[in-house]
């Protein structure tokens, strides 16, 4: 099957920095995809060599097999969601949504219909009078969605879809756009620098550092099996160690991701194979859980302990802790 | 939100409304004085209110020519200011390139600089090209400081208008024509109009630009002048005064309105 996308060894370059470098990437039809990164990473720059407000230094962008080289933004068969919705503020909710069609010379009476029916899709009808100004994030976030679905696109861009709205109704937009997407069956592709929002919303994931892919993968393997150091910790806050420094029988060398909630504290009980000491230096109340870090000699640990367990750890007191071999992940992409 | 301490005194209340005074009644007394039987001299009070001189006024050909002239002027000068403002605002808003800066400064220039420099290095500049002076030379003088007025609203505006509103529109399947027409003209539109309007009350009451800029032809603001010297028929001047204060103060309430809320309106002090 052809992908619904494919950045075929794209580079994007902005003066002096490379802001894409030779990312290859596909994204299959139907899919829910995550570009995951910090900012700077140039998981955006991605996301509008795609939409077309942007073109590669070097490489190509194909749409469902077709290269876009000569494809101008509005022949492209895809639709953004903007981070900052980038509604009309002239125009009615209405007039909005039915935009699309309008520029493609949809009559009145049908254009007005389909925009109905997708601002009833984001469950927003009945406001097809108001203006952009009198809405709420998060029905602006909706009348966006609306006006990007009604052209029907096959594939909709979402930058930062959730980045300007609070926490609770980030999480219910979440579960919204996943059971929209499932619905509608088309692709998402969705930038976020948030791998909490990265886990719970993609079927696959793209982790993006310094314009370079590092890992693609289900949020499984990139949370339980980090290819490199930089995915460990951007989006488990995992540890890494160093397979060498533990001296431990039989273990290969290499980097090995650990994730802070399998290390236990103490040593030698519940069949811990690796203990370790250290210096407390720093207690983070997390709510249900402690976030510890401890000082060892070569590294630092960070230790996610039940609050129940958290009492009496102080900083600057010495802790053992352990783990077992089998928690430790050996990072096959790291040198 | 009103503190204690925030209440005027009686001084500061009395200086603001001397002030505002001082402002406003020479205006009162424009229109009280077109309205006099005294025709050599303003004496107040006046003997007698008449409404001849506006019948006077009505039958006189130079004043309608003088305002024809003006208006054409002004007509002409705001729809050049109009295009080549929202052109030079859209580039310096939306693109960075070498010397923009400079470019931007270069444009303002005109209503920083006082009119008569401005005047005197047109004159100049036409003599040496020997452009004779004619209605054009009169709108490209009040072309230089138009343009500001509606450059300075668009760039204001444009610079509000988010980047990604265009792109959305090209997103959404809108061609370049498609997104000038549905969207960056809607919102480029009550700032072109209060630029515009602006345009129109600066150009319609120049004097000196015009002064240097001008052959034979006699603008209303010009005729204006030359009439203060002539020892009959004062009041004449007083109803034209009248009717230029209507002219220009009602666009410029207008212009007003149509920016409140939060944008400035460029360049009004000129």
């Amino acid at each position: 099957m052809v992908a619904a996308v494919h950045l075929a060894r794209a580079s994007r370059r902005f003066g002096a920095t490379l802001a894409l470098d030779a990312v290859e990437l596909e994204i299959a039809e139907g899919e829910f995809f995550g570009l995951l990164g910090p900012s700077g990473s140039g998981k955006t720059t991605c996301l509008r060599l795609i939409a077309g407000f942007d073109h590669p230094s070097q490489g190509h962008v194909e749409i469902f097999g077709q290269r876009c080289e000569d494809l101008p933004p509005y022949r492209r068969p895809v639709s953004t969601v903007f981070q900052d919705y980038a509604l009309f503020p002239h125009m009615s909710v209405l007039d909005n949504v039915a935009y699309g069609l309008m520029v493609r010379g949809t009559g009145k009476a049908e254009r007005h219909a389909a925009a109905r029916d997708a601002l009833a899709l984001v469950k927003l009808a009945g406001y097809d009078a108001r203006r952009p100004s009198e809405l709420s994030g998060g029905q602006r976030q909706r009348v966006a969605l609306a006006r990007s679905l009604v052209t029907r696109p096959k594939v909709l861009l979402l930058d930062e879809p959730l980045g300007a709205l609070d926490l609770k109704l980030r999480e219910e937009m979440q579960v919204e756009l996943k059971s929209l997407q499932k619905s509608l069956g088309i692709t998402f592709v969705f930038v976020t620098h948030d791998q909490g929002e990265a886990l719970s919303m993609s079927d696959r994931i793209a982790v993006f550092d310094h314009g370079r892919v590092m890992q693609v993968g289900s949020p499984e393997a990139i949370y339980e099996r980090p290819a490199v150091p930089f995915v460990a910790d951007f989006v488990g806050g995992s540890n890494v160690i160093d397979g060498a420094a533990l001296a431990l029988p039989g273990l290969p060398p290499g980097l090995y991701s650990l994730r802070p909630e399998k290390i236990r504290l103490g040593a030698g009980d519940d069949g811990a194979q690796v203990t370790a000491e250290g210096e407390i230096v720093a207690v983070l109340y997390q709510g249900g859980v402690h976030r510890v870090t401890l000082r060892l000699a070569s590294t630092s640990l960070t230790v996610l302990v039940p609050a129940a367990e958290a009492r009496g750890l102080s900083v600057g007191a010495r802790q053992a802790v352990g783990w077992r071999v089998a928690d430790m992940h050996r990072m096959e992409g790291a040198g | 939100m009103r503190s204690e301490g925030a209440k005027a005194g009686l001084g500061l209340k009395l200086a603001a409304a001397g002030g505002l005074l001082f402002l406003h009644l020479p205006l009162l007394m424009i229109v009280v004085y077109a309205f006099t039987t005294e025709e050599k001299s303003y004496q107040f009070p006046p003997p007698d209110l008449t409404l001849k001189w506006f019948a006077v006024a009505w039958a006189r050909e130079d004043i309608w020519e003088a305002i024809w002239l003006s208006v054409q002027v002004a007509l002409i000068s705001t729809a050049t200011a109009l295009v080549l403002g929202t052109l030079a605002a859209a580039a310096v808003a939306r693109r960075r390139f070498f010397g923009r800066e400079t470019v931007s400064l270069l444009i303002i220039l005109p209503i920083a600089l006082p009119g008569i420099v401005t005047g005197i290095a047109l004159r100049s500049a036409y003599s040496l090209a020997e452009i004779p002076f004619s209605f054009w030379t009169i709108v490209l003088g009040h072309a230089t400081f138009c343009v500001v007025v509606v450059y300075n609203n668009a760039v204001a505006r444009l610079r509000r208008t988010a980047p990604s509103m265009i792109e959305a529109s090209m997103d959404l399947g809108a061609n370049g024509f498609q997104t000038l027409r549905y969207v960056l003209l809607p919102n480029l539109g009550t700032a072109l109009l209060a630029g515009g309007m602006l345009a129109f009350a600066l150009s319609f009451d120049e004097v000196i630009v015009t002064t240097f800029t001008a052959g034979q032809q006699t603008t209303l603001p010009i005729w204006m002048l030359s009439e203060l010297v002539r020892p009959r028929q004062r009041p004449v001047t007083n109803v034209v005064a009248v009717f230029v204060i209507a002219v220009t103060f009602l666009p410029i309430l207008a212009a007003y309105y149509l920016t409140r809320g939060g944008e400035q309106v460029g360049g009004s002090g000129k």
